[in-house]
């Protein structure tokens, strides 16, 4: 009887642990979410007094919206693209190579993290400036490039690394040259994780602001400057409501997309679950 | 078909100071299943990884049929490796496994799809190709490894501890079915293994290794009666080795004396448990007897602490505190690591 009990006991942590957790991610996203859909809401009406889409149109019908979207898809895809071809390899070569000063290397992409990343980009942005990089998309590229060489060295580094060697090695016995064994074997292996991190980069490039808006200002602005600024600059909260509500799509559909592509599990596994 | 020549090889790790296989030869006869048996650390791993093409020997030629293999690359040797923790590609199903080295060898589908099948049908696991690699169990596995290494028809299988991952009683079965398998495709096969057990159980012939040198090679039963050096006698079997002292034609081990025709010197006296006979006496003192139903293991320590067992066919004979005579039957010994006289029973 006292299992039976036991069981049917009312999971009182479980529950407080849900609702914070509601109050905390849902609720402030609950009302971004009215504010967007929300035509008039004056103080001290609980719900808006007047729905509708008004800001959507007005929003979608701003000419700098629709750049800083070009502008953020086009730079976080080049972003993700460069660090692809440079990190990967890169990644490869840490896994699987021994050199000179390799750990020093490797430790030193934990280094941009360790400062505080606002004087450094200072700093940086000194540098641009005499090179002509300030306002430039190619500044703004090297500089979101720095962001994600973390997850795209260290994720994949983990990924080549725990593919079994001997995998490898039954392929080069079964007649699979070196180049063939690495299409075949190793980066389906370490395909997921792998994926989790360029994703990771993909969503973290589109959202980084400090970067993009110190060297990338005036001429370049992304959806979060462009939001940044509606929320300083404009009385109206609903500029930036609707905004922040366009800025979710991307990283909705990159987690759609990681469902396709990724079983569930091994997509965990690329984040250290 | 295909015969394996390991002419004086060496391999050396770091900057040559670890000798990991040092000067070995050995020919590996067509159809011949020969068993590299040592401790870890013997190098026996190594030389099969060399034989495999994935370790480059330091010194020292390897060729197949004639042809000389010590410098190409795994692809590109007529050699199939099983490995220990079968290594199967776990993001493609056991038809996709099999298939890979087939395709590419640009084989018609057809005849990829029907070579699969008959190697499956061969160890015993027909119509498993779709499924998935971690929905087989570890036996399965190891199957689908040694198929995907056969159904290349490699001149030489190489196994690599291929059964160590699983229990004794799976692993008796599937050495008998690949000890089969080998004399059925009658395919020259080099096998690596620390368990003795194993090699008895397989091999036509046994290579014991030990420090990267070869210690003895002898067919299985040769190498259980006439061990060529006391590592040998310890490591096939059990074996009571004694060091002791002869003089006059007498071999002293604390009260422990009996008459061994050789020269004066220090010498080890080998005794199986089998060969060796207890007399109620004043030698040794029984410490422990282990009923086995059929047998019996009588432990019997010398003054010295040195501990001698013996097979006796009816355990409740003797008693834990017992004095006893040792009344070895059958013996060798062994003199600067070589046999120095054998009994006539022994042999």
């Amino acid at each position: 009887m006292s299992t039976l009990v036991d069981k049917r006991r009312i999971d009182w942590a479980g529950i407080a642990f849900a609702v914070v957790l509601t109050l905390v991610i849902i609720f402030p996203l609950i009302v971004v979410g009215t504010w967007a859909f929300a035509n008039v809401w004056r103080y001290p009406a609980i719900i808006p007094q007047e729905f509708g889409l008004r800001y959507w149109g007005t929003t979608l019908s701003r000419q700098d919206v629709w750049t800083s979207i070009t502008m953020s898809l086009s730079l976080s895809l080049m972003v993700t693209l460069l660090s692809c071809i440079i990190c990967l390899p890169a990644a490869y070569a840490f896994a699987r190579m021994s050199f000179p000063a390799r750990n020093l290397l490797f430790f030193s992409f934990l280094a941009g993290q360790a400062f505080p990343k606002f004087g450094l980009l200072v700093a940086i942005a000194g540098i641009f400036l005499h090179l002509n990089l300030i306002g430039n998309f190619w500044g703004v590229v090297m500089i979101q490039l720095v962001g994600t060489l973390l997850y795209m060295i260290w994720i994949p580094v983990a990924a080549f690394q725990s593919v079994d060697r001997r995998m490898e090695e039954a392929a080069r016995d079964v007649g699979a040259s070196p180049f063939r064994v690495f299409w075949s074997i190793t980066l389906p292996q370490a395909g997921p994780t792998i994926a989790a991190a360029v994703l990771l980069s993909f969503v973290g490039t589109f959202y980084e602001t400090e970067g993009a808006w110190l060297i990338g200002a005036p001429a370049i602005r992304t959806m979060p400057v462009l939001m940044i600024s509606f929320i300083n600059n404009q009385p109206v909260i609903q500029y930036g409501a609707v905004l922040s509500v366009l800025l979710w799509i991307p990283s909705f559909f990159a987690i759609l997309f990681a469902r396709r592509v990724v079983n569930s599990s091994s997509f965990a596994r690329g984040f250290g679950g | 078909m295909a015969v394996l020549e390991i002419q004086n090889v060496t391999k050396t790790f770091g900057s040559g100071s670890v000798r990991a296989v040092d000067d070995f030869s050995l020919t590996v006869g067509d159809g011949e299943l020969v068993c590299l048996l040592g401790p870890s650390g013997s190098g026996k791993s190594t030389l099969l990884r060399m034989v495999g093409g994935f370790e480059t020997p330091t010194g020292g030629s390897i060729r197949i049929d004639g042809d000389d293999v010590t410098k190409a690359p795994p692809e590109k040797r007529p050699t199939g490796m099983v490995f220990q923790s079968h290594a199967l590609w776990t993001h493609m199903n056991v038809f996709k496994n099999l298939a890979f080295g087939l395709k590419l060898r640009r084989l018609p589908p057809e005849e990829i799809k029907r070579r699969v099948e008959a190697i499956l049908e061969l160890v015993g696991l027909p119509g498993y190709g779709t499924r998935l690699t971690h929905q087989l169990s570890g036996g399965q596995q190891q199957r689908v490894a040694l198929a995907r290494s056969l159904v290349l028809e490699p001149k030489i299988l190489l196994l690599d501890e291929p059964f160590a991952s699983l229990d004794q009683h799976l692993r008796e079965r599937l050495r008998e079915e690949v000890r089969d398998i080998q004399q059925r495709l009658k395919i020259t096969t080099l096998f690596v293994t620390h368990g003795q057990d194993e090699a008895l159980a397989m091999a036509d012939r046994i290579v014991v290794m030990r420090d990267g040198k070869m210690e003895q090679v002898a067919a299985p039963d040769t190498l259980y009666r006439e061990p060529q050096t006391p590592f040998v006698a310890g490591f096939i079997g059990t074996m009571n080795l004694a060091e002791g002292v002869v003089s006059d034609g007498t071999f002293t081990r604390g009260p422990f004396t009996m008459p061994v025709p050789v020269g004066d010197g220090a010498a080890i006296l080998a005794v199986r448990p089998e060969a060796l006979g207890l007399a109620p006496g004043g030698m040794g003192d029984i410490h422990r007897v282990t009923d086995f139903g059929t047998h019996g293991i009588v432990d019997v320590d010398l003054p010295d602490g040195f501990r001698f067992k013996a097979m006796v066919p009816e355990a409740r004979e003797w008693k834990a505190g017992q004095k006893v005579d040792l009344k070895p039957r059958a013996f060798s010994a062994y003199r600067d690591n070589a046999v120095i006289y054998r009994s006539q029973a022994a042999s």
